[in-house]
């Protein structure tokens, strides 16, 4: 009996300690400390260095989008701490990072999504083709369709899959019939879902599988058009053989296209992207080629993550 | 300290424990078992209690109201004087003009302000506002809706088609901007995300992904709020009143079933008795054949 009060107490210290400990990653995070490390448990971002302007690749290709002194908050929470980065025209940058690290967030204020809900806002810039987005006068509808972006569930319309993919063109282009069929064949073919949907068309988009559904949804923002295309984590709910099919497509996007993308899986970031960057606690760790950021990554914490110590 | 808890905790699970049989504490489960019974006991006999009124009413409605469908020209003639011989045609006219006018008004009332709260109003003031008043509505007695109609459109004037739509539309609205709302925010924020992200408008937003997906469920809304106003009798006795015949003139007292069933089950007379049970059963066979129209579309919506 008596020991099992005393576990009890044991456990409601371990808490209490990792509570105390959260609590002081966060409140501390931007002071450079770098002392203690605990062996195999969370890195504090306490003992990591926030990328500055200065710390910028060089040589890089001109930026499509640049974002300068960037936090972002849900309410009182701060999801991103001074972001600055770059995101290079017509190259692939993915963001990685553990779960709740801000990678998404930060994909969502590249077009603006937060804008949807009360209570978030984002301070700073982000600036596309030198135009501040975040700047009041700009209207999101023109930006959004200039910036596309795929979810990690699929969310097809409830209409037929022809429409799905159609609808975003209709909005703000006026097509004849055949130009429009040659847009939703060519979006479809990019997104490895022709073959298996040529026949029907007519269909209702939801009668499609989970995987078909993602890659519908990978078409419909593919066919727009737009300049950037965020991905937020696209391949997660899709087999090997789709995914592959979607990485060949971010491949050969990247030709004209500027891509930013979303992801847990870092063979993924490895394979598809020229730039990485990651993310930690709402800091931008470390930005820079992804061989370099593979290879020989300028922190410690990135290289923990990368190899797996943690994360 | 961490290291020494997880050795008690190794001594712990390292001991061999007895077969689940052996040392389970019987009585607390007999215990549990016994309740169970009980619990259940008492629901079914609830549900038994429910059930022999509820048949007892329908055997009794089917029984009478069909004697009345088979002796009486109940589609063919207008109601009659008493001990004469007569039907329904006049009522059935009315009301279905009646509450198809109702419907028509109400439900674009209801679903806009239904899309107001649902898409709009987000934790505002004035949706906060609307969405308590609606819910007042929601429960007002109708009788009271039909005074407050009887006060706007007939004193002074007459009683009239007119009012009594304006009467059954106040009860429509407050149904069809709950099930409205309701069923809008159903839809998944991420579809919604999905459309912005592509530079949708709202409007089309709306028109063209939410209300689609939504639709099922909306048509439901609509069918449930006509179920409940064909069956309501007080909002029309001050409005709509009553008329022996035959008239498609909103202006004038328009014949109901409701109101018919009130006269004429209230009069000594058999043949108004017979005719009365006949209203009751068309009124109920109206409101089963819409519900289960209902259920149809809005499970449609589902296995699609």
């Amino acid at each position: 009996m008596t020991d099992l009060l005393e576990r009890k107490a044991v456990k409601q210290e371990n808490k209490q300690n990792v509570s105390q400990r959260g609590l002081f990653g966060q409140s501390f995070s931007n002071i450079d400390q770098g002392s203690q490390k605990h062996q195999g448990q969370q890195p504090d971002s306490a003992f990591l260095t926030q990328q500055t302007v200065a710390d910028i690749p060089q040589h890089m290709p001109p930026a499509k989008m640049s974002i300068r002194d960037l936090n972002f908050y849900y309410g009182d929470f701060q999801a991103l701490k001074n972001i600055n980065i770059d995101i290079p025209d017509k190259k692939v940058t993915a963001f990685i990072g553990p779960s709740g690290c801000g990678k998404s967030t930060l994909l969502r204020t590249f077009n603006r999504m937060y804008d949807l809900y009360p209570g978030m806002r984002a301070e700073g810039n982000i600036n596309l083709d030198g135009k501040n987005i975040l700047g009041k006068d700009i209207d999101v509808n023109l930006l959004r369709a200039q910036v596309g972006m795929v979810f990690q569930k699929p969310t097809p319309f409830p209409m037929s899959i022809y429409d799905n993919v159609a609808f975003g063109v209709r909005l703000y282009e006026k097509l004849s019939k055949a130009e429009m069929d040659n847009r939703v064949e060519w979006a479809l073919k990019k997104a490895a879902l022709w073959l298996e949907v040529k026949d029907k068309l007519r269909a209702s988009g939801l009668s499609l599988s989970g995987g078909q559904q993602q890659r519908l949804c990978i078409a419909r923002g593919v066919a727009t058009k737009p300049e950037v295309l965020l991905l937020d984590e696209p391949t997660s709910a899709l087999d090997p053989i789709s995914t592959g099919a979607i990485e060949e497509l971010i491949t050969d996007l990247k030709n004209d296209y500027t891509i930013a993308i979303v992801t847990h899986n870092m063979q993924q970031a490895a394979r598809v992207s020229d730039y990485t960057a990651y993310m930690y606690l709402g800091d931008m760790v470390e930005m820079g080629e992804t061989d370099q950021i593979f290879t020989n990554p300028a922190q410690k914490a990135t290289e923990d993550y990368i190899t797996g110590r943690y994360g | 300290m961490t290291l020494a808890t997880v050795t008690t905790d190794n001594d712990q699970t390292s001991q061999p424990t007895s077969r689940f049989e052996d040392r389970y504490n019987k009585r607390l489960y007999h215990k549990r078992r016994l309740i169970n019974r009980l619990g259940l006991g008492f629901a079914i006999s609830a549900i038994a209690f429910g059930l022999f009124w509820l048949t007892w009413i329908l055997l009794t409605l089917f029984v009478e109201g069909f004697q009345g469908l088979i002796e009486m020209p109940v589609f063919m003639a207008d109601t009659p004087p008493p001990m004469g011989d007569g039907g329904l045609r006049n009522a059935i006219i009315g009301s279905l003009m009646i509450a198809l006018l109702g419907l028509a008004i109400g439900t674009p009332v209801g679903m806009m302000a239904g899309i107001y709260l649902a898409e709009f109003s987000q934790g505002s003031l004035l949706g906060k506002v609307t969405r308590f008043l609606n819910d007042i509505l929601l429960s007002a007695p109708s009788i009271v809706i039909g005074l407050f109609v009887y006060a706007l459109m007939v004193k002074g004037q007459s009683f009239s088609g007119w009012a009594g739509a304006v009467a059954l539309a106040l009860i429509v609205i407050p149904i069809v901007v709950r099930t409205t709302e309701n069923m809008l925010n159903l839809v998944p924020n991420t579809l919604r995300e999905a459309a912005y992200a592509l530079g949708t408008p709202k409007w089309k937003l709306i028109s063209t992904v939410t209300l689609k997906a939504a639709k099922a469920g909306l048509t439901t809304g609509v069918l449930l709020a006509f179920a409940r106003i064909t069956g309501e009798t007080a909002p029309l006795l001050f409005t709509a009143l009553n008329n022996q015949y035959f008239s498609t003139d909103m202006s004038q007292p328009m014949a109901n079933l409701p109101n018919t069933i009130y006269q004429f089950a209230m009069s000594p007379y058999d043949n108004w008795h017979a005719l009365a049970w006949a209203a009751a059963l068309l009124i109920t066979m109206t409101v089963l054949i819409v519900n289960i129209l209902a259920r149809f579309i809005g499970g449609k919506d589902h296995t699609r």
